[in-house]
């Protein structure tokens, strides 16, 4: 394995020595065999500790990883004919999410999502998957563009969060994805959102408005980056661990929340250890998810959605609010209803 | 020295100021304005709805004070002033913040909702307050606001929205990020049912709340001065390792980048929100009233 994460330390450093005896066994005519059958159970059973029971904090450092497939991984795994489309048609063309229309089962399907970097160059020109306003405009005007040809949207969620530089607020990072929000939410098309590896803030939701959310098993979806929670509470961005377990930010979370309609299960020890089924995983619940929105009418979508995201929030509604509101006027109108007075 | 031959004679009595003297002065009575430092009467304050006449600084208003300044002297129907936060996460510390918010101002959450009028033009209206955890959007924000969008489409009047928010609140995690899209779908239907929302930026109007309702007014309109932006001005300032200049992300910079229709002075806004719901109210519409022409 190329890249190693902290956790995986001890896992790793069992399978040199186990091929370190492997080599040995070869180069001397030593067998070595039983000692080596033996390591490999105690590697079996170590890598099942640790994959088993990842913290959230683990899972966040699996979901960055560098080579978990990426969003054009996934596009071309799920279609056939592949046509990119760029730009947003106002200002330029943001790599850092990518679109266009391509056939699934002969079905045609619009798809966007955020697109991160394999190596330093790459991630540099796709701006490590963070956004500018032109990369959600662009998002929006191929989201109005499968409308008009009735097509389906897949997106594609892997991003750290939207671009927090002087340019994005300049062209209004804001505005952008508040837009997309208001518009995914009247879309007459059915919109499936996968959350693929990070699901960072509104830089996420601004593709993630849809009628089935999808999250692979060890994404993560948070309000704030765990390293920004840290920073803004504890003054100490270092302590991005502890943020990421108090903050219910993965998949299981969500899913028990209700916010997630389906876990995609990973490949043993994450994507990035078996690309090809992770995508061909994604694949199937996608096709599955869009099978049951042709049911729905286009009418009915954007009401679905609606009352989806309706039943959001945990709040409790009291008899007689303890708090009332100070000095001002309080009276009770003929009807029963409780008016506040501020102007007296 | 000749000057010791001439002591310096005291000329007036002077009396020990008591503290318990200085403390009878009624608190409130004088503000010291935080830009320009002039010290400014109350009443005078509060006759300039709360800005300051020398240098035109926007003091900040409650939820309370924005609804009294904004809708006309009378009837104010509040909606939902029962909804109580939750804590969903079991995040430490989080309740105890909001009792004391709470008893701070007097307010159930960030929002005051209801229905009132301006100019005697019917509108629902939200107010936030900055004084409640920042006025961050939870659960309760979100719900009230949607509630809100849902009793203007019921009784077909417009929507105002004063926003004044840190952004989403992390409290609540995934729950307020969700608030972000359950207040966009609510305010696409009343969208869908043609009717107005204007949405106003007040001091400060940053994160998931500029990246949600408070950009999606058909008309969009700010105070002067008010920040508003979506990334927070210190992690712009990381990113770039650049200082920002002190106009970026005010409202005066969002209009000329085109995010807002006009900056309008407090003391105007009340006029400037009759003017557009006269022009949006029953009976003017071209397609109603073609015969007419």
């Amino acid at each position: 394995m190329a890249i190693e994460l902290p956790f995986e330390k001890p896992l790793i450093e069992l399978r040199l020595k186990i091929d370190e005896l492997k080599r040995f066994t070869e180069e001397k005519g030593i067998d070595m065999s039983e000692e080596v059958a033996t390591l490999e159970t105690k590697a079996k059973s170590l890598a099942e500790a640790i994959y088993r029971d990842l913290t959230p904090w683990q899972k966040v450092q699996i979901a960055r990883h560098p080579e978990r497939p990426t969003t054009l991984d996934y596009i071309r795994g799920l279609c056939d004919d592949f046509v990119e489309l760029h730009g947003d048609r106002s200002f330029r063309d943001d790599a850092a999410i990518v679109g266009g229309i391509g056939r699934m089962e002969g079905i045609a399907v619009t798809f966007i999502g955020t697109q991160k970097g394999r190596d330093t160059k790459e991630n540099i020109f796709r701006n490590f998957g963070m956004a500018h306003p032109e990369g959600y405009r662009k998002a929006l005007r191929l989201m109005k563009q499968a409308e008009k040809f009735g097509r389906p949207i897949v997106t594609f969620i892997d991003t750290a969060g939207a671009y927090p530089g002087a340019a994005a607020e300049e062209r209004g990072q804001g505005e952008a994805i508040a837009r997309n929000l208001i518009e995914m939410a009247a879309l007459t098309v059915p919109v499936v959102c996968v959350v693929t590896g990070e699901g960072g803030s509104g830089g996420a939701l601004g593709l993630g408005i849809g009628d089935r959310i999808l999250m692979l098993e060890h994404a993560y979806y948070s309000v704030i980056a765990p390293e920004s929670a840290a920073a803004l509470l504890w003054k100490d961005a270092t302590q991005g661990q502890r943020a990421a377990d108090a903050m219910c930010i993965t998949a299981q979370d969500l899913f028990r929340f209700g916010i997630v309609d389906e876990i995609l299960q990973e490949p043993f020890g994450g994507a990035q250890r078996d690309p090809s089924v992770m995508v061909a995983t994604v694949k199937e619940a996608v096709w599955r998810a869009l099978l049951k929105l042709k049911e729905t009418s286009e009418e009915d979508l954007p009401v679905l959605r609606y009352e989806k995201y309706r039943k959001i929030g945990v709040f409790t509604e009291v008899e007689h609010p303890s708090v009332q509101t100070p000095a001002d006027g309080e009276q009770v109108s003929a009807n029963g209803v409780k008016l506040h007075n501020f102007s007296s | 020295m000749l000057k010791d031959l001439f002591p310096k004679k005291k000329r007036y009595a002077t009396v020990a100021s008591s503290s318990s003297a200085r403390d009878k002065v009624p608190e409130g009575l004088m503000e010291k304005c935080k830009q320009c430092g002039q010290i400014l009467f109350a009443k005078e304050l509060d006759k300039q709805v709360k800005t300051c006449p020398h240098c035109g600084y926007h003091f900040t208003l409650t939820a309370q004070e924005r609804i009294q300044v904004t809708l006309d002297e009378g009837i104010f129907e509040e909606f939902d002033d029962n909804l109580l936060s939750g804590d969903p996460l079991q995040f430490p510390d989080y309740p105890v913040r909001v009792e004391r918010s709470r008893k701070a101002t007097g307010l159930a959450d960030a929002v005051v909702t209801g229905a009132g009028s301006i100019g005697g033009f019917p509108v629902v209206v939200g107010a936030m307050d900055s004084r409640f955890i920042m006025g961050s959007m939870g659960s309760v924000v979100g719900e009230k606001l949607t509630r809100a969008v849902e009793q203007a489409i019921e009784r077909s009047v417009p929507v105002v929205i004063f926003s004044v928010s840190g952004g989403a609140r992390m409290q609540e995690g995934i729950f307020s990020l969700m608030q972000m899209a359950k207040v966009s779908t609510a305010l696409a239907r009343l969208a869908k049912s043609r009717l107005l929302y204007v949405s106003v930026l007040t001091h400060p109007t940053t994160g998931g709340v500029t990246a949600s309702f408070a950009m999606q007014g058909d008309i969009n309109l700010a105070e002067p001065g008010a920040t508003i932006g979506f990334a927070g001005r210190r992690i712009i300032e990381q990113t770039i390792r650049q200082k920002l200049p002190d106009e970026f992300q005010t409202a005066e910079f969002v209009l000329e980048h085109g995010m807002i229709d006009q900056v309008v002075h407090r003391k105007d806004l009340r006029a400037m929100l009759a003017t557009i719901l006269s022009i949006h109210a029953e009976g003017g519409e071209w397609s109603g009233n073609r015969t007419a022409l």
